[in-house]
């Protein structure tokens, strides 16, 4: 069943080829991010944190939110405004299952894309990949970069909860996406898009650690770019932990609401 | 509760679809209009109940076809939307195949499909077959087996090139046709039909009528069809159910709809010689005087003494007599519903 849904949504993903462009480009903030803290590194502001650090960053968490881009929130508001779930829930299948494949075969429409801007962004910055002064070429563990990328789809599923969690109270207020602001705002400031977590003071850093928002693009991203010492396995196993537990809490969250909601769906419009 | 003997005659067979004291309030926004309504509803929000379906009873038997009529707004979506599980009725018991639809038990949904005519739940930008290959999956139908089905069933509804051709580019027939196609794939044994030909020609009309019946007749299947061609209903349901203001108002055969609600027969006289209007008037009202054809309304009671009346004293040359057209007794029935604010005749 999920080759099925792959392949339909892979095929209405690409119906419109230049929209996936166009949302590929306006993913691209960590490139642009990447360029004021190249600049930043260079200064030496930032103890231990140079320009080929911060390429390398941003680098990886471009490749990360290619993975963790999520717009389930409007999708669902949509369906349930419009009484386009009704035909969903009469299939014997969960429709969040049918919201996840939509979201992977979006992001395998965008990969050409974003491989094509990853090669831009090396091409403009190479010390990114060879490296300059002590830090050496960029060749991160493999073990890590596997982990990586399944943190990276681990981060996918806790968005996707996020915002499906708040998007289940659109069976009461059914206007739900101007929510999503609450989700955006600490997602940007607080998952290392805009700032990397480890430039930010100690106890700041503690704090952060413990909310769901860095491991939506910052861990994974760690994984990859920073050397092993900055990323030890202690880190890691927290980092895997306080993951699973938010992505239960969240599912228990929006399994409990989903429940009510429906007591609640009036099926507008069918 | 009706129960009905197996042509084994040993196990009774539970209707497919029952429903008890069935309804459904819904809580409504109630908004003044203009500039101080809208601050008002801003600031206190203000609602009011509307009982959409009040009390109903309701019992189809497995293979049965029943049409489900009447107006606007009398509470035949809301009545599917529960009989479907997709809305929890406030009172009142639903079971359908002997599941309580709400719950959403993936046994039945593998038995019911629901067709709205104005509604689609092909994916507009791809060609039907990619939405019949979700479904397929969806409902576990091995590829081969699924693909043999809608061979079958695109037979049956003339489809060929339409099923790989975007939806967006088919035509409302086409498109219908792809959607029954898609909805009976899994081939359900409940099917809820809301408006399947609304806004269809003649001819997609009939191909979907002729569709549905075959399908029925093939695999038994009990369908709950609403429509406002009264064609459709007279083609396809020999039992109809009518409801006004949320409440039945008949449940019975297509032709006790007549019996009980057409008090008048039309009699088509082809008369030898015209005959005066003061003359026919003695037998019934007149509905057309056209020299030597004339058509009378008469009364159901007094139909056999006026046909003797008039074989008697005029010099008949034919004489037929039929029902009135069944949209015309619909129409009649609507509006003593009205009349009696919605109490059940």
């Amino acid at each position: 069943m999920s080759r099925a849904f792959f392949n339909v949504y892979y095929a209405l993903m690409t119906t419109y080829r230049a929209e996936i462009f166009f949302w590929a480009i306006a993913t691209s903030l960590p490139l642009i991010m990447m360029g004021i803290w190249v600049q930043a590194g260079a200064s030496g502001a930032f103890e231990g944190f140079t320009s080929v650090d911060a390429a390398r960053y941003f680098i990886a968490v471009f490749v990360i939110r290619q993975l963790t881009i999520c717009w389930v929130i409007y999708e669902f508001e949509f369906n349930v405004v419009s009484g386009r779930l009704s035909a969903w829930l009469l299939h014997p299948v969960d429709p969040s299952w049918r919201f996840i494949m939509m979201h992977v075969g979006e992001q395998a429409t965008r990969m050409p894309f974003s491989i094509l801007f990853i090669g831009l962004s090396l091409f403009i910055f190479p010390e990114a990949l060879w490296g300059a002064g002590n830090e050496g070429p960029w060749l991160p563990q493999w073990w890590r970069v596997l982990l990586a990328i399944g943190c990276g789809y681990l981060a996918f599923l806790l968005r996707f909860l996020i915002q499906y969690t708040t998007a289940m109270f659109a069976f009461w207020i059914e206007r739900v996406s101007a929510l999503d602001a609450i989700n955006m705002l600490p997602y940007i400031f607080l998952s290392g898009m805009i700032v990397p977590i480890q430039t930010l003071p100690p106890a700041l850093q503690e704090v952060i650690l413990w909310t769901p928002f860095p491991y939506m693009l910052w861990f994974p991203a760690m994984l990859i770019a920073a050397p092993p010492e900055a990323m030890p396995i202690e880190l890691i196993i927290r980092g895997l932990i306080t993951i699973a537990c938010w992505l239960g809490a969240f599912l228990l969250v929006s399994r409990a609401l989903w429940k009510r909601g429906l007591h609640h769906y009036s099926a507008m419009g069918a | 509760m009706r129960v009905r003997v197996s042509l084994a005659g040993r196990i009774p067979a539970m209707p497919a679809i029952q429903t008890l004291g069935l309804s459904k309030t819904y809580r409504v926004a109630d908004k003044k209009p203009g500039f101080v309504g809208t601050i008002k509803h801003f600031i206190k929000r203000r609602h009011r109940e509307i009982a959409a379906v009040k009390a109903v009873d309701l019992a189809i038997e497995p293979g049965e076809v029943v049409g489900f009529l009447g107006p606007n707004g009398a509470g035949k979506t809301t009545t599917l939307k529960m009989l479907t599980g997709l809305i929890h009725p406030t009172a009142g018991t639903v079971e359908v195949l002997g599941h309580e639809p709400f719950k959403r038990k993936t046994e039945l949904l593998k038995q019911i499909t629901l067709v709205m005519g104005n509604k689609q739940q092909m994916i507009w930008d791809l060609p039907p077959m990619d939405s019949l290959h979700v479904n397929a999956a969806v409902y576990g139908i091995p590829e081969k087996e699924a693909m043999r089905r809608v061979g079958v069933f695109a037979e049956m509804l003339d489809l060929d090139e339409e099923l790989t051709q975007p939806v967006r580019k088919l035509s409302l027939g086409q498109r219908m046709k792809c959607e029954l196609v898609a909805a009976l794939l899994h081939h359900p044994k409940v099917l809820f039909l809301d408006e399947p030909t609304l806004g269809l020609d003649l001819n997609a009309q009939t191909a979907v009528r002729q569709f549905l019946k075959q399908y029925n007749e093939e695999q038994q299947a009990s369908i709950l069809l609403t429509s406002h061609y009264m064609a459709d209903i007279t083609a396809l349901c020999p039992r109809v159910v009518v409801i006004h203001e949320g409440a039945i108002l008949y449940d019975g055969s297509l032709e006790g709809v007549i019996e009980r609600f057409a008090p008048l027969r039309e009699v088509k006289l082809d008369l030898a010689e015209p005959a005066e209007d003061a003359t026919l008037e003695r037998y019934g009202e007149i509905e057309a005087n056209e020299g030597r054809t004339a058509r009378l309304l008469v009364q159901r009671e007094t139909l056999t003494d006026t046909v003797g009346r008039v074989l008697a004293e005029l010099d008949v040359e034919d004489l037929t007599v039929t029902d009135p057209p069944i949209e015309d007794v619909i129409a009649r029935l609507f509006e003593s519903g009205n009349n009696h604010g919605g109490a059940t005749l």
